[in-house]
């Protein structure tokens, strides 16, 4: 139907809801084909060790077992080994990476070889009766150990366990640090996180044997690069290949890589002529599944004696694991533009050291190396507020850019869009500061057992990955455009096929929206398709806060050529130029004559009867376009944390979390406001509850949900939402990505918020998390020594 | 193998299961009812969440052979005649789902905790889905959800 009902920027609910809230979802665990084998993978119980042996035996006699595979059976398998698509630097090392170990394994997890078995359970006991002869050798966890002098190495063939040094520099840093009236220099960690998608991963393969075909269910973000890399590494043919990522339940990186369990079932599936399946079991997943951050970092500002900085050097290690993963090394990298924050300078410095250890790879998880730059700035504008005796808003207001368009940063690159200052200002009016303030000073006054702490972070992060230019500049092994194929249908639904692969972000709904607008027709009548190499040929998925910036803008400039193509089909058929022509609301009339028009659906049939057209123009009624930005978007915002600390307990609970974000032009309301939500949560879970952590042997300690302390709805706080509105340039829409903004955001804002409230006693530092024990201890050890 | 005898979503069922079966495993295998979903293996997530005569338990933690003369409701038994139970009404218009993964879960456990508790808070929403994660949504519009399922169950009651 045409209509002039606008929805770009509405209150439209998702039509993703309807087969979710039903029980109807298609996810890949649910998946079953006739005559389906199941896998399972025998995995290391250490840290390090060389494998002098493997006896598959007993479990090749277990009932219902038809299979075992060692990965010495599977190496005729691999054209190449488990693919990285990020070598950051010439000389980075970069270890071979098979699917199943051969001669050694380098991390608790590393599967050692592969049982297949009528079902699941029969995979899984059979598993336990692999017999492997392990010579346990010294393991390395943790970045420190790792660089010590005489450590064990996690490669032999590398004289030591570094991966490589990456280095950017934008201006005469020295000469800054030089004139300054004040340095301060700071150290902190990141933990080392579990993404936890609540999903575990899963893969299905089908193969069509005298075809030599594979369909390939998984639980993917990127099911087009997959196709690319599954042909690449098993030496398939790409045009061989399907790779569908049906309802995927969660991602935050954590499903945005190439993974030995989705290969292994494919190799298997062409070995055995039979359709394969692998279903991750929750503590399996933790130790096979990426993790994320993992980072010691330096940070250092230079400032005149006001506070204004003139100079950043920023210099980080950052725990690769075992191996490298399918962005690995340039996960941190992506930090690397953002330890100068939404502020000035003359001189930027940064670094990173890439180190490898006897730990589960990490990767890209949510914020993907954004959230640590961000928690450096973040704190060290605090700590640089201190030290001149400027307060946390004062000290952020007196180092902003300036507001403006192609905002050259201190970092090197120019943000698209910038207004921080008015951000900063409508968050203090909602917070309610000044007043906050005086409570805190009357709660320390009279010694309250709960004292108030206030946490700002006022985030910049880039995102909208990318223009395949600079991502080409960066070694980043892969474009950074997205494509959008738009048809209108002759019975006059529009169909959308789109590159992004949705896995909870609404897509659905919100490319409908786009589309309806762009083409005049109802909401309900655009559907939209993905997900699915053979229905979508083109795409670049979904990651980085992409999708809308590259993949939604693509779909509306796709809807701009359909729109040209049916004012030229409109014109024909009312016999006037094109020019004479105005569209408006999915109708087009001659200009002075309203009784003269055609809608978008009539021109569709039209088209597709083919029966008149203009001379020159095809049948049908679609188009495709392929968009690859100009730039980066630069989301931005303020956070604001208020916690209350039990001075007692060292318990830190969150009184009250603000949010104001400005992702330019909003298309989904409740989407942004559900992103924001997730993101958040995601933040505070860094800062107070989560941490991985693994014995000195290589032992995972936080080996199930019992104990890596995923939060539920009890551990968090209502937050508090609202948006300034600065639209981007760098695509026609004046969108930005907003998935990782709440996670970037909010780690840090609930440790300046924390250290905040401490800072009476004279504390100054605070680890992440926040635990009970460690904020009481650090309340002790601030007493003992003011005692 | 023993025979068990339930009822699910009012359909009758009588089965032979391996005692070791989880309830989760049979509801999907068996009866194909793959709405119950199966976040992990330390009964953390709820993500499995059924009604048993009732009562909201995780279906990951019950045996097969425990539902015995039971009756079960899942997922996929909410909706009556086509019509939404006001969970899942709630969960669409207040945005209690992205992924969507936790969501059977979420609903099962909702329904459970307004069975006991037909006007909770804010807070004892909070505490009351505490066995149920999701990474997705922090929870904000889960809570929001649930207390405009009970406004309106509670109408819904009142009028009746």
């Amino acid at each position: 139907m045409a209509t002039a009902e606008r929805y770009v920027g509405g209150g439209v609910l998702r039509k993703e809801d309807p087969t979710l809230l039903t029980g109807q979802g298609s996810f890949v665990e649910s998946i079953t084909l006739p005559g389906m084998v199941h896998v399972a993978f025998a995995r290391s119980p250490y840290g390090a060790a060389r494998i002098n042996g493997i006896d598959t035996g007993a479990a090749a006699n277990a009932p219902g077992v038809l299979a075992v595979f060692t990965g010495e059976d599977l190496a005729g398998e691999w054209a190449a080994a488990l693919p990285m698509a990020w070598p950051v630097t010439e000389d980075i090392r970069i270890p071979d990476h098979w699917p199943v170990a051969r001669d050694a394994v380098r991390y608790v997890g590393d599967a050692v070889a592969v049982v297949v078995a009528e079902t699941r359970e029969q995979a899984i006991d059979a598993v336990d009766l692999v017999d492997v002869d392990y010579e346990v050798l010294p393991a390395v966890v943790d970045i420190e150990s790792a660089r010590a002098d005489g450590a064990a190495r996690v490669h032999e063939q590398f004289d030591s366990n570094d991966c490589y040094t990456w280095t950017h520099t934008n201006g005469d840093v020295d000469a800054a640090f030089a004139k300054a009236d004040v340095v301060i220099k700071e150290h902190y960690t990141q933990p080392r996180l579990i993404p936890n998608a609540i999903e575990p991963r899963a893969v299905v393969v089908q193969p069509t044997p005298a075809a030599g075909d594979f369909t390939v269910w998984s639980t993917t973000q990127i099911p087009h690069i997959a196709k690319v890399l599954f042909a690449l590494t098993a030496g398939i043919p790409e045009a061989k290949l399907r790779v569908i990522a049906p309802d995927v339940g969660g991602g935050f990186g954590s499903k945005l890589n190439i993974y030995a369990e989705d290969v292994t079932c494919l190799v298997l599936a062409r070995r055995l002529g039979v359709p394969t399946r692998w279903v991750a079991g929750r503590s399996e997943g933790y130790v096979a599944t990426i993790h994320g951050r993992d980072q010691i970092q330096e940070i250092e500002l230079a400032a005149d004696s006001a506070g204004k900085i003139l100079g950043y050097r920023a210099s980080i290690l950052a725990n690769m694991g075992a191996y490298l993963q399918l962005i690995t090394p340039g996960t941190p990298l992506l930090g690397g533009f953002l330890f100068c924050g939404s502020y000035g300078g003359e001189a930027y410095h940064f670094e990173c050291t890439g180190v490898f250890t006897n730990t589960t790879p990490t990767d890209a998880y949510r914020g993907a190396g954004r959230p640590e730059a961000t928690y450096a700035i973040e704190r060290a504008i605090d700590a640089l507020g201190r030290a001149v005796g400027v307060d946390p808003v004062e000290i952020r207001r007196r180092n902003f850019l300036p507001k403006g368009e192609m905002v050259e940063s201190p970092c090197g690159l120019a943000f698209d869009t910038t207004d921080y200052e008015t951000n900063l200002d409508h968050a203090v009016d909602l917070l309610g500061y000044e007043a906050l303030r005086a409570e805190q000073a009357e709660r320390r006054a009279r010694g309250a057992t709960r004292q108030l702490g206030i946490g700002f972070s006022t985030y910049v992060e880039m995102c909208g990955l990318a223009p395949s230019q600079v991502l080409g500049s960066l070694n980043y092994g892969a474009g950074g455009w997205d494509a959008a194929t738009v048809r209108i249908l002759p019975t006059g639904q529009a169909e959308v096929v789109t590159g992004s692969s949705p896995h909870g972000q609404g897509h659905v709904t919100s490319w409908s929206q786009i589309a309806a607008d762009a083409l005049g027709v109802s909401f309900e009548d655009v559907i939209v398709l993905h997900g699915d190499t053979q229905v979508a040929p083109h795409g670049m998925n979904t990651y980085g806060s992409r999708s809308l910036a590259v993949a939604g803008v693509a779909v509306h400039n796709a809807c701009g050529h359909v729109v040209e193509k049916a004012r030229r089909l409109a014109a024909h058929s009312l016999e006037v130029a094109p020019e004479d022509l105005e569209f408006e609301g999915g109708t087009f009339t001659v200009k002075g004559v309203p009784e003269r028009q055609t809608s978008i659906q009539e021109v569709a049939y039209a088209a597709w009867t083919a029966h008149s057209l203009p001379e020159g123009e095809e049948p049908g009624l679609t188009a495709h376009h392929v968009f690859d930005p100009p730039n980066f978007t630069f989301p931005f915002g303020t956070h604001v944390c208020v916690t209350e600390i039990d001075m007692e307990t060292g318990q830190v609970e969150i009184a009250r979390y603000l949010a104001v974000d400005d992702c330019g032009n909003v298309v989904n309301p409740q989407i942004v406001d559900g992103q924001v939500h997730g993101g958040v949560a995601q933040g505070i879970a860094a800062a107070l509850y989560e941490e991985a952590r693994y014995a000195e042997d290589g032992t995972l300690e936080t080996s199930s949900m019992l104990n890596y302390l995923v939060p539920s709805a009890a551990e968090m706080p209502v937050f508090e939402l609202d948006r300034t509105v600065t639209p981007s340039n760098s695509n026609p829409m004046g969108v930005k990505g907003i998935g990782e903004a709440g996670t970037i955001a909010s780690a840090p804002a609930v440790i300046n918020s924390v250290v905040d409230g401490l800072s009476h006693l004279g504390v100054t530092e605070m680890t992440m998390p926040a635990t009970p024990e460690r904020v009481w201890q650090t309340i002790q050890n601030a007493k003992g020594g003011a005692a | 193998m023993t025979r068990i005898s339930l009822s699910v979503n009012g359909v009758q069922h009588e089965a032979d299961v391996e005692p070791r079966t989880l309830l989760a495993y049979f509801l999907r295998e068996r009866l194909g009812l793959t709405g119950t979903h199966i976040g992990c293996d330390t009964s953390s997530c709820g993500a499995c969440t059924v009604l048993l005569n009732g009562q909201s338990v995780k279906s990951c933690t019950a045996l097969a052979v425990q539902a015995d003369g039971a009756r079960v409701t899942t997922v996929e038994g909410l909706a009556e005649d086509g019509d939404w139970h006001p969970i899942q009404q709630a969960f669409h218009e207040h945005h209690g789902l992205q992924c969507g993964f936790c969501t059977p879960g979420m609903l099962m456990a909702s329904v459970g905790i307004l069975s006991e508790n037909p006007d909770p808070t804010d807070q004892e929403i909070r505490h009351a889905l505490e066995g149920n994660l999701c990474r997705c949504t922090g929870y904000q519009n889960i809570v929001n959800a649930v207390l405009a399922a009970a406004e309106d169950m509670r109408s819904s009651a009142a009028a009746s």
